[in-house]
């Protein structure tokens, strides 16, 4: 998706451009694909940094100008409503929307001695340049910790912002944190109708029509460096192609590897953090199973609430609900099947070796276990009814990441060393999409285009 | 070209860069900057389609003199006549 948005642009003025996919479908982590006739996103939960018409200055209108895309291209529909929820049965929850107020009132109301400080901490985030490229970077548990002193809030405010877009355990530095808390909660969620594809197509043909070309089903193997530049890149098929200069979305490490050996100690760490998710389709809506019209729920059991690489092959313990069917669709359209996901820290080194037979057993023993921690924070749903409403399961673990994205570990945020500036080793090979570190799929755009205005049309 | 030929052309770009803009009241001598919402990505778009569209090359240095539609209309329009336009 970053490699597409700085392809449009190059494209766009002029620039002889080619996009080399390794996949047979475009989108890399933000992709989509059938099955027994359904389709299914990969990574779109929903697209986060929504905002209404007429608000300006923010990554969604920024992108829509920079590649010549009308909002109403994208079909957006916004979440009717989200949630927090902490606790070994959900017993401390924050609503939210994508009116930030309803955000606001809900924490002075669960910890109203704590809303001064909460009030100043958004403040800060409000302020604060996160999209320059050359921060330094600081803590955000430590920057948080000056304005909130409940872990419990501030656990309940890292859980949305870490689950969607750190590439780092515990901790993730500030000017991350404050481009994922504007992103979810001072903006807000939506989706097409139809998912990510909708946004997939949009940018295809904007870059087709801009000139752009696409090579499907063929990936680099190879950068070819002459001193210290690259002078080709070398395909799949074996086939060279010279290039002035390279941007490569397939992530930090990933990229490093294409000219230098693995076995040498490479510059970016690969990312320790994957996560499996869990799809149930079923004949109804979720709203008429009883679980209501929330449309993300992040949850947590414990104490304290631990975004690390599990132990085992997955730490049920934490985790995102999401509904694709509770959008506020136009003219009330409803999704024809209801979609139940669940999304939950893994452990890729215990996915990664398993043999065929015991890794299907894992799937479906861990299928299991992670819909019954995720049902403790919905409203209770008769077993058998939900046995009876469900018309087919799915299911994604590192490993699949790791075989359709190629990201190493099935790291899906990437390294947790992000290259602001995309700058490799080699002068003229550049770094966009989830390592140069814009997050989500807005992120990954805003990516692309900086990326392309940055190292190549500013100073041509 | 006229001065104001020049003032429409990079409305006319601006249209473009920015739909979501209005445009039709313009104070061309107030920066631009200060009565409609570009950023430096915009200013940067506005210069690569005078190149695309007009041939027209502003240096990163002379981007100053881009600020409002008059001083556009002064430093542009002389580029404009140098291209027999």
């Amino acid at each position: 998706m970053s490699g597409l948005a700085a392809g449009i642009r190059l494209a766009h003025f002029g620039k002889k451009v080619c996009i080399f996919e390794r996949h047979n479908a475009a989108g890399g982590l933000n992709s989509f694909y059938s099955q027994q006739g359904r389709k299914f996103d990969v990574g779109l939960h929903a697209l986060t940094n929504f905002v209404r018409p007429g608000v300006k200055g923010t990554p969604l209108t920024k992108l829509l100008r920079q590649l010549r895309i009308s909002r109403d291209e994208f079909q957006l529909s916004e979440q009717k409503r989200s949630r927090v929820c902490f606790g070994p049965n959900g017993e401390t929850s924050l609503n939210f929307t994508n009116d930030f107020e309803v955000f606001e009132s809900e924490v002075a109301r669960v910890f109203p001695n704590q809303i001064d400080g909460f009030r100043k901490l958004v403040a800060k985030v409000r302020e604060y340049d996160d999209v320059s490229l050359d921060a330094k970077p600081i803590s955000a548990r430590q920057v948080v910790r000056e304005f909130v002193s409940d872990a419990l809030l501030e656990d309940m405010i890292f859980c949305p912002v870490m689950y969607y877009g750190s590439a780092q355990e515990r901790d993730m530095e500030f000017g991350q944190f404050v481009i994922m808390f504007k992103a979810l909660l001072l903006e807000g969620f939506a989706r097409p109708f139809d998912g990510v594809r909708v946004i997939l197509r949009v940018l295809t043909d904007k870059y087709r029509a801009a000139g752009g070309e696409r090579r499907m089903k063929c990936g680099v193997r190879r950068i070819i460096p002459n001193g210290d530049r690259a002078s080709a890149v070398e395909l799949d098929d074996g086939q060279t192609i010279t290039a002035d200069h390279v941007i490569s979305s397939i992530g930090g490490p990933e990229t490093e590897r294409l000219w230098t050996q693995p076995t040498k100690k490479t510059v970016s760490p690969v990312g320790a953090l994957s996560f499996v998710e869990t799809i149930t389709v079923l004949d109804q809506q979720p709203a008429a199973l009883g679980w209501g019209d929330d449309t993300i729920i992040f949850f947590n059991d414990s104490e304290r609430f631990d975004y690390v690489a599990a132990q085992d092959q997955v730490d049920p313990r934490s985790g995102v609900i999401c509904f694709p069917n509770n959008f506020a669709y136009a003219d009330g359209q409803t999704l024809e099947e209801g979609v139940f996901r669940c999304t939950c820290l893994a452990n890729y080194g215990a996915w990664k070796g398993l043999p065929e037979t015991d890794y299907l057993a894992a799937k479906a023993e861990w299928y299991g276990r992670i819909q019954a921690s995720a049902l403790r924070f919905l409203p209770a749903v008769d077993p058998t009814a939900l046995r009876k409403a469900t018309i087919g399961t799915d299911m994604f673990t590192p490993r699949t990441v790791e075989k359709f994205t190629g990201h190493l570990g099935g790291a899906i945020y990437g390294s947790p060393l992000k290259h602001r500036q995309g700058r490799t080793s080699l002068e003229n090979v550049y770094i966009c999409g989830t390592d140069q570190g814009f997050l989500g799929i807005i992120g990954a755009m805003l990516s692309g285009i900086s990326m392309a205005n940055y190292h190549i049309l500013r100073g041509s | 070209m006229t001065k104001e030929e020049t003032k429409q052309a990079v409305l006319d770009i601006i249209a473009d860069v920015a739909p979501d803009e209005d445009i039709t009241d313009v104070n061309p001598e107030i920066r631009l900057r200060d009565q409609l919402e570009l950023d430096s990505m915009d200013f940067l778009d506005i210069v690569m389609e005078l190149r695309k569209r007009h041939n027209i090359e502003v240096p990163e240095a002379e981007y100053p003199e881009l600020a409002s539609l008059d001083s556009c209309a002064e430093y542009l329009t002389p580029k404009f006549e140098a291209l027999g336009k």
